[in-house]
């Protein structure tokens, strides 16, 4: 039963895409009802196998599996299939929310039910559309142009990811991170008609692609030494063994180089440093695909993978022990990569990009987690995030989407997503405000009731209570950072007085958008109190610590929960208390970014790095393809050999026409044998006398002579 | 059983050979089928004298004169058809002035 459910948990988001593409395209009501009714059912199922997955004792001992033989390899078979663990069952369990949540919501932000633009062309975002009510002239949101088409990528999107989670094996999970890497090249330059949205589609596929590239390679070694793909397989005792003792290469294991390969993918899919650059162009897209890549899908995935492969990451270290190089590259480039976007984060004014930047930042914190060896906290810290960076992205869409209407309404020509254009909103948009300050206090940590809270915390603890000082204090300023940017964006965005006439003017947008906000936003707060530390003071014990027991329960030995220290704890609520108290009071006064002390040049620009990679990149691949590849190689050396092969061939023609063709086969063979007929002809001619009785004569005398030669020769003896 | 079998050959071979000089000497169509008999009977008598001497338990001889006989009836009646057709249209019966298939 379960077995069978979790085989069809992908399928209905992959014919809704199909469904919609080929059918109901020029349909938007029925499109978005099928997208919508295929999200609802990956999550009834999703939801069945959760709860089953509840029932069941110990049950990362009795997963829920099943496979099948598929590809023949020799006398071996490629297998493959699905399985719920208790990690994937929780990871279901957040995809199938984010995921419905954003297509509900997706409804509203691509204003169903309004008129069609006045001039709206596919592949530019909707312009609005005029209306005449009362005697006088409004112009109000338009319908989005290729609205059906959306819902049939987002679809496939979702596909990607459900198949990514069931996916028992490497191959299977593979093909459902390219899906999505397809999905996100095809939403972020979902308004193609914007230059900017189309490189934006072109630079997140190529640098995903790095990292995928080097995941396969990574996978291709796993296949070949361990000769299959399965988790389950690859994740015996014996084996990890066999992998943590065989040297490699650079004095890794082969484990450590497998997984630094996979990981690898995960700096690209995860967006770690140093290709964490693909992420904040894609905000191009619609609010809803940010969403979409951001927390319930595509970045996700990536975290996914590696705590996924944690086993093969970890093989041969013991908690306790040093970290083995593997582990420690992972925890510096987690660190790293959660200290360097908050900093950047800290000067953005496009209310998306500081969003982005801090999911680069958060997934830094997970990373590093997993790293330093914490597995559930960095379990616990996807789902967290998951649901409050999906709530902050839908409500960061519904701020835009609020602005947008004032902007068309005022006519006032300003950036909808630059939050120094926002302000005051608190009173105009009151549900997107209260949800969006629940989403960002999670995102800080802010005490006790928020989710983020209690992850953040198990990282700390985790972090601190091992031993890995820099990782703990690199994080701690992070979150401090964290706690700033988000207080600096809601006070911006949200309190003081509108900064713009525009501002004034927005409202509070339908239901189908605050609905999933509101959902979200209590999953924001709830979800961190399945997993509230045993010895925490006051709250521990009250409810137990579910998620550990559960989510430890996927590695081969439960994970020893870290002892209570007050240092991470105070830590932590001083980082987030402090940088929102900060926040708050930096930026209630601040008019224009000319007031924000914080706007330097390096932070602004994000450290220069797109100026970089296009200098040590771009510039040099464009210069290669036009100096070296074009001129030389293509138009000397290939051009050239080409028209030598053709000069060769028009000579060896020339030659066999002239002094083959012609005079053998011509005029020896073909004349030659009709003049010898001839010839002989009219000699033989002679001889048809027509006189019958010479011809007697004639054979008669051969007779004679026969006879006599016989009579003579053969006869005679 | 007085008279030797070379008499008979020698008989057989001068009837032949006047059969052969009249084919080869006359212009006569008739006379040239005429020749032919001559050839045909002097091989007929051949085939009787090898079997009267050599073989007379088997019939061999005798039937293959026989059969010598049909072909021979056969053959004068075709050639006699061939030559009045040829007298009809042409008004001749001279071998060589019938030399319609000469180049």
């Amino acid at each position: 039963m379960e077995k069978f459910i979790i085989w069809l948990l992908p399928l209905p988001p992959l014919l809704s895409f199909f469904v919609i593409l080929l059918f109901t395209n020029k349909n938007k009501a029925l499109s978005h009802s099928i997208a919508v009714g295929a999200a609802g059912l990956s999550w009834l199922g999703s939801m069945i196998i959760f709860i089953r997955a509840l029932g069941v004792k110990e049950f990362g001992k009795h997963i829920f599996g099943s496979s099948i033989n598929w590809l023949p390899t020799g006398s071996t078979w490629l297998r493959i299939g699905v399985q719920i663990d208790p990690f994937s069952a929780v990871v279901v369990f957040f995809v199938a929310w984010t995921v419905l949540a954003i297509f509900v919501y997706s409804i509203g932000y691509h204003n169903f039910g309004q008129p069609k633009g006045d001039h709206d062309v596919a592949g530019l975002p909707p312009h609005g559309a005029t209306v005449t009510e009362n005697g006088h002239k409004h112009t109000i949101p338009s319908i989005e142009p290729m609205y059906s088409r959306f819902f049939a990528f987002i679809s496939l999107f979702a596909f990607g990811m459900y198949t990514l989670v069931v996916s028992d094996n490497l191959l299977t999970l593979f093909v459902g991170w390219e899906i999505m890497g397809l999905c996100s090249y095809l939403l972020i330059g979902f308004w193609f008609g914007k230059p900017s949205a189309r490189n934006a589609a072109v630079k997140a596929f190529m640098t995903t692609r790095i990292g995928d590239v080097f995941m396969l390679l990574g996978i291709a070694f796993v296949y070949s030494f361990t000769g299959s793909l399965s988790f389950s397989e690859i994740f015996k005792p014996e084996m990890l063994h066999a992998l943590a003792s065989t040297p490699a290469f650079f004095g890794l294991s082969a484990a450590g180089i497998i997984g630094l390969l996979l990981f690898i993918g995960t700096v690209g899919k995860s967006a770690q440093w140093p290709l964490h650059v693909w992420l904040p162009d894609a905000m191009e897209g619609p609010t809803p695909v940010s969403a979409m890549i951001h927390a319930a899908t595509m970045v996700s995935a990536g975290v996914y993978m590696v705590i996924r492969m944690f086993p093969l990451i970890s093989a041969g270290w013991t908690e306790g022990m040093p970290l083995n190089t593997t582990m420690s590259v992972i925890a510096f480039i987690g660190a790293f990569t959660a200290l360097f976007a908050a900093t950047i984060a800290v000067a953005q004014n496009d209310i998306k990009r500081v969003l982005a930047y801090s999911t680069i930042s958060q997934l830094g914190f997970m990373i590093a987690a997993l790293g330093v060896g914490a597995y559930v906290a960095a379990a616990f810290h996807l789902v967290t995030h998951a649901f409050f960076k999906a709530l902050l992205f839908l409500g960061s869409g519904s701020v835009i989407h609020g602005m947008e209407h004032g902007v068309l309404h005022t006519g006032e020509q300003v950036d909808a997503q630059d939050m120094f254009n926002m302000g005051g909103l608190r009173k105009k948009m009151p549900i997107t405000f209260w949800t969006f300050l629940i989403g960002g206090f999670a995102l800080s940590g802010f005490p006790v009731l928020t989710a983020g809270f209690w992850s953040k915390d198990e990282i700390f603890a985790e972090a601190f209570g091992n031993g890995h000082l820099a990782v703990f204090i690199i994080l701690a300023v992070a979150a401090f950072l964290t706690a700033f940017y988000t207080m600096r964006q809601i006070t911006l965005t949200f309190f003081g007085k509108p900064r713009t006439t525009a501002a004034e003017h927005a409202n509070e947008t339908t239901w189908t958008m605050t609905v999933p906000l509101i959902v979200l936003s209590i999953f924001a707060v709830g979800f961190g109190w399945v997993g509230i530390p045993e010895q925490f003071p006051g709250l521990g014990g009250l409810v137990p610590n579910w998620f550990h027991e559960f989510v430890g329960g996927t590695l081969a030995e439960l994970p020893k929960a870290v002892e209570f220290s007050w240092v991470p704890l105070i830590t932590s609520l001083c980082v987030a208390l402090g940088g929102l108290f900060l926040g708050w009071l930096m930026y209630r006064k601040v008019k224009s970014p000319k007031q924000d002390f914080l706007q330097i040049p390096v932070l602004k620009n994000k450290w220069y790095f797109d100026e970089i990679y296009n200098f040590v990149f771009v510039k040099p691949a464009y210069w290669i393809a036009e100096k070296f590849t074009s001129l030389y190689m293509d138009q000397t050396v290939i051009d050239g050999f080409l028209h030598s092969v053709a000069r060769f061939s028009l000579f060896l023609g020339h030659a066999f026409r002239n002094y083959f063709d012609k005079p053998v086969i011509n005029e020896f063979i073909g004349d030659g044998t009709g003049n010898v007929v001839k010839v002989s002809g009219s000699g033989l001619r002679k001889i048809q006398a027509g006189r019958i009785q010479y011809y007697m004569v004639v054979s008669i005398s051969v007779l004679v002579i026969f006879a006599l030669l016989y009579y003579f020769m053969i006869g005679g003896r | 059983m007085s008279i030797p079998l070379n008499w008979y050959l020698i008989l057989a071979a001068a009837l032949f050979s006047i059969g052969l000089f009249g084919v080869l000497s006359r212009k006569n169509a008739i006379a040239i089928l005429l020749g032919v008999e001559l050839m045909l009977n002097a091989v007929n008598i051949n085939l009787v004298a090898f079997w009267r001497y050599l073989d007379p338990v088997k019939m061999a001889g005798q039937v293959f004169a026989i059969i010598v006989f049909a072909v021979a009836a056969a053959e004068v009646a075709v050639g006699l058809a061939l030559i009045i057709s040829v007298y009809r249209r042409r008004r001749t019966v001279v071998a060589d002035e019938i030399d319609l298939m000469k180049w």
